[in-house]
């Protein structure tokens, strides 16, 4: 059974239809590039799958090992395993970067039916975590994103994705507002989380990333369809002759 | 006044009481008659054993407030309350003595047991001593006076700190069994012509808590008064009053909790904080009275005047109020910054959900030399209600080198309700350096996916931002109470959200 299958997929938001009719089907262990130009849909569909509110999904169907995604709340999908780094990661003030993970670990372990982390093993791992991402011990104490650089944002969802261990891992943009080298720390996060009992979506508008995550499969979105798929070739592809040739197509 | 001159006029005060109302009857019943007049006031001056000089005292008050008017000033709104269709002082069947869980009001279990504290912690809160063997020597003990309605029902671990010199009694029992500090003391902060409400209280209250602590004393553990309206139709009136002498220190909890009932409820408090040379007093509150249901019906008025008086150098006053109850609040703890080099501190979350209307803040006046003050104030409205912050700040011209810093913080959950500021500044002096920084904002669409993405559901993340927007001020509460106070934050703003 595919982990993700997003079946002919249409998406509003208030009276515009944004996706129309999106198919897309993701494996264990794949990592899937979903590229684009702005506008062409990329973005609204990590939101849909995630659950965030203001879309209307009007057909289509997203299943998630088989199960109805569309039927759940955004939390009980995290709690099955599907994670979004985000291309934005929001400021949360007055609540530590620690205690907002353990909150959140703890929120998804009890959904699931399973025991919370004893505080000495939840240190551990976030030790371990956070010291292969280069994040200082002192970042963990600080509010949420409060007063992060770009790449530390970026590290700190990379942080709670290892942190989680979700089957689905959405990275929304993850390249923007990086730095190469803030870029390389973080995609490394990223490859050192590649396994094959997870599967990755990458959403990007550059090819760039694609050289440090790089992908089985590369699709080809433009307004609101798959419009071509393919090899991590296709990605090199598109660089060099850019998106206008699918506009026309789709 | 002589003893035996004393029980002549209570003798003579029981006569007329006896003709007018029939004196058996009220001596059975547990409730005064209904409404307010003179006799309403002696009927409990006799109730509480009073001396004349207390009777009086109220008398005074009574027949100043019958000359004033309600303020209307604060930002709330509420149909005029009938003062003659309350009663005034109700007392439960006396418990002297609380041995064990099963004899305390299961309403006050439920009400824990809601706010997610162990028994265990309940037993200690309400000063069930734990069997041997049983304590946690790392637990600090907190000493509590529980006035239920109009009295004073129990005060704990009275022996401990009788030990350390520090008196912890029912008002009622200081008026008896302290006569001279009570008058040395009583409406010195808060005058007996203050405000409205003021007035009325100083005419009726009928119990609330009473600390003195000892020159140079700190005292051993955590004060608390545990108040809770029972009675139907019943104003609360309690009246406190804290004396820290030279050099002392002392920390004051006061909890509040009210059944639900489809009528208002009339609440109206004088707290007076006395801080001699070197003294300290920190007075923390966790509000919780009946907010009234989803429908705006029902709810407590809290009319409250609290105030403290730093009245010696170097002296310090601390409020922190967690508000998360009341239908109506009216409530603006003040330190009158009298003595040189005095502080005061106003730490406040006042939350607001459903039909609720606050209107609190505080008020830092400084009349001595080098006075200082810190006003950090959390308001958080969600749903219909309305929140507004009101504080005055002002410098006297003697009040050489006062420095206040002031920081206002509003937040808004959901579109119906308001957030309002109110700041007043006066300095006398060209000396004084007053800051105000003030925000209002909107709790994110935006931070709350980012949360429910993690795994917490709405109500957790709400719960999870609003209690990283009010960290600073939960930072000030005792250990007990800020765990106490976090869960009663998620609690009041339960469907809240969408």
């Amino acid at each position: 059974m595919p982990l993700l299958e997003v079946k002919d997929l249409k998406v509003r938001v208030e009276e515009r239809e944004i996706l129309h009719g999106l198919t897309l089907t993701v494996n264990e262990g794949e990592v899937h590039a979903i590229m684009g130009p702005n506008g062409s849909g990329k973005s609204t569909l990590s939101h849909v799958i995630a659950g965030k509110p203001g879309y209307e999904v009007t057909d289509g169907q997203i299943l998630f090992r088989g199960e109805d995604l569309l039927e759940m709340d955004p939390h009980e999908r995290a709690a099955k395993g599907v994670f979004l780094a985000f291309q934005y990661p929001v400021e949360i003030p007055g609540v530590t970067t620690m205690n907002f993970l353990r909150t959140a670990l703890n929120a998804q372990r009890k959904a699931r039916g399973e025991s919370e982390l004893m505080v000495p093993d939840f240190l551990k791992k976030v030790r371990e975590v956070s010291k292969s991402l280069n994040i200082p011990q002192d970042m963990l104490k600080r509010g949420v994103n409060v007063g992060f650089s770009g790449g530390e944002k970026k590290r700190n969802e990379v942080l709670q994705m290892a942190l989680f261990e979700p089957s689905l891992c959405i990275l929304d943009e993850m390249d923007s507002g990086l730095d190469i080298d803030a870029l390389r720390i973080a995609a490394d996060g990223v490859n050192a989380l590649r396994s094959p009992k997870r599967a990755m979506v990458v959403i990007t508008h550059y090819q760039r990333l694609l050289n440090y995550i790089v992908p089985d499969v590369v699709h080809v979105m433009s307004k609101g369809r798959v419009v071509k798929s393919g090899g991590k070739e296709l990605a090199l592809e598109l660089e060099a002759s850019g998106y206008a040739q699918f506009e026309d197509a789709a | 006044m002589p003893a035996v001159q004393e029980t002549v006029e209570r003798v003579k005060r029981i006569d007329v009481d006896q003709y007018r109302y029939g004196f058996e009857t009220l001596i059975d019943s547990e409730k005064a008659p209904k409404g307010l007049s003179e006799e309403t006031v002696e009927f409990i001056s006799q109730k509480k054993n009073e001396p004349a000089w207390m009777l009086q005292w109220r008398l005074e008050a009574y027949r100043r407030w019958l000359t004033m008017t309600e303020p209307t000033w604060a930002r709330v709104d509420y149909p005029k309350i009938d003062f003659q269709d309350l009663y005034y002082y109700a007392a439960p069947k006396p418990k002297k003595t609380v041995s064990s869980l099963d004899e305390i009001d299961p309403e006050i279990l439920k009400t824990y047991e809601k706010l997610g504290i162990p028994l265990r912690e309940v037993a200690m809160l309400e000063g069930v001593e734990p069997k041997v063997g049983e304590e946690d020597p790392a637990r600090r003990k907190i000493a509590v006076d529980a006035v239920f309605d109009s009295v004073s029902v129990a005060t704990t671990f009275k022996a401990e700190l009788k030990k350390a010199g520090v008196i912890f009694m029912p008002i009622s029992e200081a008026i008896r069994e302290h006569p001279e500090l009570v008058q040395k003391y009583l409406g010195t902060v808060v005058p007996t012509s203050d405000n409205f409400y003021a007035t009325l209280n100083s005419a009726v209250f009928s119990d609330g808590s009473f600390v003195y602590v000892p020159p140079g004393v700190r005292c051993p553990m955590e004060l608390s008064t545990y108040f809770r309206i029972n009675e139907r139709n019943t104003g609360q009136f309690e009246r406190t009053l804290i004396i820290a002498d030279k050099g002392s220190y002392v920390s004051y909890l006061e909890g509040c909790t009210a059944p639900q009932r489809d009528e208002n409820q009339l609440h109206a408090a004088v707290v007076e904080l006395v801080a001699l040379d070197d003294a300290e007093i920190k007075y923390s509150t966790v509000q919780n009275w009946y907010p009234g249901n989803s429908e705006g019906k029902g709810g407590i008025y809290n009319f409250v005047t609290k105030r403290g008086d730093c009245r010696g150098a170097n002296s310090k006053i601390s409020w922190t109020q967690v508000e998360t109850g009341s239908a109506i609040t009216w409530k603006y703890p003040s330190c009158i910054l009298r003595g040189d080099n005095s502080r005061g501190e106003f730490y406040s979350i006042a939350i607001s959900n459903g039909f609720q209307q606050v209107d609190s803040g505080t008020k830092m006046i400084h009349l001595g030399k080098n006075t200082s003050s810190r006003i950090i104030s959390k308001g958080i409205a969600a749903g219909k209600s309305q929140n507004t912050y009101r504080g005055l700040v002002t410098a006297h011209r003697k009040a050489t080198g006062a420095r206040n810093f002031t920081a206002c913080d509003s937040l808004l959950i959901g579109d119906k309700c308001g957030a309002h500021t109110v700041p007043y500044i006066e300095a006398k002096n060209s000396s004084a350096t007053f800051e105000h920084e003030a925000t209002t904002s909107k709790i994110s669409e935006d931070v709350l996916f980012y949360c429910i993405q993690r795994g917490l559901s709405q109500e957790e993340a709400v719960g999870l931002v609003v209690n990283g927007f009010v960290k600073d001020v939960l930072q000030q509460l005792p250990m007990e109470f800020a765990v106490e106070a976090q869960k009663l934050i998620s609690i009041s703003l339960e469907g809240s959200v969408g």
